[in-house]
């Protein structure tokens, strides 16, 4: 470990980012508490009762509320954080794009839960994939670890001035976020360290400089206002990785726009976000020992989509097999949609999308190893049997 | 006026410079306005205080007329006032007449 001394510690997914939270310090956090992201709240109000940090927690009565105060307490130029899941993310949609409209550079912790209905609280990346268009940059995580270093790292990402906007860093609700795992905390000195001072841009609460911040853009104006947005968002992907990269020198933990797992020389790749990845990769292992060249693509930064990165890494494979752990019903999954367009220029692959583990459904090995052998079968073959199917599913 | 392209605008939108409101000119969204009949006013500044977008014009604590520009004819201060002896001193009128 370069530079640092670190701790490991054994703490569930949402002990780990509210820990995170609390080396980070920002003003407010207003935040509604919510099935599976609890947690994080349920810990962090304690820090904030045992006078741990200065932050000032404001309990609102929902979601669209927490969102709200956070968009004010930003914009009057505080350092923001807030939870969610689920519904209450979905409570906030109208909010998260004035959010990035304001341009301001919240942090929202989100343990992605099923949506309703059925009512359903267990993990899956509906509600993380229903945000995609809300230009918050999303980050996601494989496990405890990896939520935890996103936080530490996303006010550096979105506080960027070339960014500033909103951040999500995602993990999986119950399966991460409520599962101990042994993890490494950094210092307190090295996150202050790190993540340095806030300046706010255009704050509110400057009462010397008085301002207006949105107002009505009618047709003559409004398409500019969003091009500059998308620009910011593109932005993003550099900073992502320097960002990343100054990270791994501390503490010598590499993260990069997605992660590649034996996918140099791969013929039959899956790819999957979150903690599936981690199933995924000790069958990989399995089917190398086979002799079967099996990898994995992990996207970690999902907006911006690395596409062009993305694409040069899949463009040699015979086969890939794009895991959702979400649906657009009638569509293919929003995983596939992203891959597909970022196959698209290469001509490369053959590419098929399986959906799982919706509402909370366990992705077993053995249901992994079925998935590896298809898509080996299809990387011979060179035609899909089917494009989109539910696997784990009765029928 | 030329108009800003996108990488032109100021961050966020944000509109940094006060006040500036006053420049842009709502009064032809009027068709009915306020016509002031000085005989008839008391001075009492009902209509300064009513007006929901400052177009009444006061000096030295008097009434002395509309910000046509801006007023945009809601017909607040012609409810409001009480005039003189049952006689307004603020009427509406329809624009153009």
């Amino acid at each position: 470990m370069a530079g640092t001394t670190t701790k490991t510690v054994a703490v569930t997914g949402n002990q780990a980012v509210a820990e995170a939270l609390r080396q980070l310090n920002p003003d407010v956090m207003p935040a509604y508490p919510i099935t599976p992201s609890t947690g994080i709240m349920e810990s962090f109000t304690k820090f904030v009762s045992d006078g741990k940090v200065d932050t000032e927690t404001i309990l609102v009565e929902s979601e669209h509320s927490a969102m709200s105060a956070c968009i004010g307490a930003a914009a009057a130029g505080g350092r923001v954080a807030t939870a969610t899941s689920s519904q209450g993310m979905a409570l906030m949609w109208e909010m998260l794009h004035i959010a990035s409209g304001y341009r301001l550079p919240i942090l929202m912790a989100l343990v992605n839960r099923a949506l309703s209905a059925p009512l359903n609280i267990h993990g899956d990346h509906s509600d993380g994939m229903g945000m995609r268009d809300c230009s918050w940059i999303q980050l996601f995580c494989e496990n405890a670890q990896e939520a935890y270093d996103n936080t530490i790292m996303a006010y550096r990402i979105a506080e960027h001035k070339d960014v500033r906007l909103p951040i999500a860093v995602n993990m999986d609700g119950f399966i991460i976020s409520h599962s101990i795992e042994s993890m490494q905390f950094i210092t307190d000195e090295d996150v202050k360290k790190f993540a340095g001072d806030y300046i706010a841009m255009d704050p509110l609460l400057d009462i010397d400089h008085p301002k207006s911040i949105g107002a009505l853009v009618l047709p003559d104006y409004y398409m500019e206002h969003k091009r500059v947005q998308h620009e910011a968002m593109i932005n993003a992907k550099k900073v992502v990785s320097d960002v990343s990269a100054e990270f791994a020198k501390m503490t010598g933990r590499k993260y990069e726009l997605f992660e590649s797992y034996r996918l140099e020389d791969a013929e039959v790749v899956l790819v999957a976000l979150n903690s599936a990845a981690g199933t995924i990769k000790d069958e990989v292992d399995r089917y190398r020992e086979k002799g079967v060249k099996a990898g994995l693509l992990k996207p970690r930064l999902f907006r911006p989509f690395p596409y062009e990165e993305v694409g040069a890494a899949l463009k040699n494979a015979k086969a890939v097999c794009v895991m959702d752990r979400a649906d657009s019903y009638g569509g293919y999954g929003p995983m596939f949609m992203e891959i597909a367009s970022a196959v698209y220029p290469h001509r490369g692959p053959v590419l098929f999308n399986k959906i799982y583990g919706l509402g909370g459904r366990d992705l077993m090995p053995l249901d992994v190893d079925q998935v590896i052998e298809e898509t080996a079968e299809v990387a011979k073959t060179g035609k899909a049997k089917m494009m989109k199917e539910y696997i784990t599913v009765r029928n | 006026m030329k108009q800003m392209n996108w990488k032109e605008l100021p961050h966020a939108g944000t509109v940094l410079k006060a006040g500036n409101a006053n420049e842009y000119k709502t009064g032809s969204w009027r068709s009915y306005k306020p016509r002031w009949i000085e005989e008839n006013c008391i001075q009492c500044l009902f209509c300064w205080i009513y007006c929901p977008d400052s177009s009444v014009t006061v000096k030295d604590e008097k009434m002395t007329g509309f910000d046509y520009d801006h007023c945009k004819g809601c017909g607040i201060c012609a409810m409001e006032c009480p005039g003189k002896k049952g006689n307004k001193a603020i009427v509406m009128e329809e624009e153009g007449k």
